[in-house]
């Protein structure tokens, strides 16, 4: 893993964090939608913040697929997640909000396992393609 | 019906981004490294390639259902409730969709680290 993978992996955690807050932000202006109407959901995209959320989606795709290309789904994913950590730490620094204990521990569950898979080989596929080394 | 709705939106997220992310994995592989791509062939060249793959606009029609099924459960649930429920449980779908579809050698580092971020984003977007 360089520098440069790891710069990629940080930007699916910030750019799909802000991303989604937007998206929810959005939303909020919007209220129900019931089944009978799902057309109406083609009209959340040209409200502002759903708006702004989707070009911030956009770049996380584009850092998801460069990630993607060269490793596992399962070692990419717990990266997306550490978005809620730093979504999480914005509003403890910076917005002054109260963090709860449980909001602690899953701070603390989420660093592990991100941890846990970034400590192993990022590809399964390359590790197969070794040859088996002599008994 | 609020919470039928709700579960049902979840439900849906969960299936839909879970086939969206196997077939983008499955796409890229197939591509190869974009960043060696992009070096030798160029961006426009690198966006080309992903975007005639099959497998890749399979898994973005996918994720454009998921984004729908996103805005239609947090039109009837609080996002408090939709946010982790769905993303926690396509952390574990994906950990197995991942193991059967696409063959990666999900080891018991990759399973923990599955659970304890399922559990913390759980907890963290509660």
């Amino acid at each position: 893993m360089t520098p440069r993978k790891y710069f990629v992996l940080l930007g699916i955690a910030v750019f799909g964090a802000i991303g989604d807050t937007l998206l929810s932000r959005g939303m909020k202006d919007f209220g129900a939608v019931s089944p009978s109407e799902l057309t109406y959901l083609f009209a959340a995209v040209l409200n502002p913040w759903v708006f702004v959320g989707i070009f911030f989606l956009l770049a996380f795709m584009a850092a998801y697929l460069t990630a993607l290309s060269w490793a596992d789904l399962t070692y990419v994913l717990p990266a997306t997640a550490f978005g809620y950590v730093f979504i999480a730490l914005i509003a403890k620094f910076f917005l002054h909000e109260h963090i709860s204990p449980l909001r602690w521990l899953g701070i603390v569950l989420i660093s592990a396992g991100v941890g846990f898979v970034a400590g192993g080989p990022e590809s399964s596929h390359k590790q197969a393609l070794e040859p088996e080394p002599e008994p | 019906m609020k919470n039928f709705y709700t579960w049902l939106g979840v439900f849906l997220i969960v299936v839909t981004s879970t086939a969206g992310d196997c077939l983008l994995a499955r796409a890229m592989k197939q591509i190869g490294d974009l960043d060696d791509l992009r070096r030798h062939r160029g961006i426009p060249h690198s966006i080309f390639r992903v975007l005639q793959n099959p497998s890749f606009m399979l898994g973005i029609s996918s994720m454009t259902l998921g984004f729908f099924s996103l805005l239609f459960a947090l039109s009837w649930g609080d996002v408090s409730l939709v946010g982790p429920a769905s993303a926690s449980l396509t952390f574990v779908a994906n950990a197995f969709a991942a193991k059967l579809f696409l063959h990666e050698r999900v080891d018991h580092r990759r399973w923990t680290a599955a659970l304890l971020v399922a559990g913390g984003v759980f907890l963290l977007a509660g």
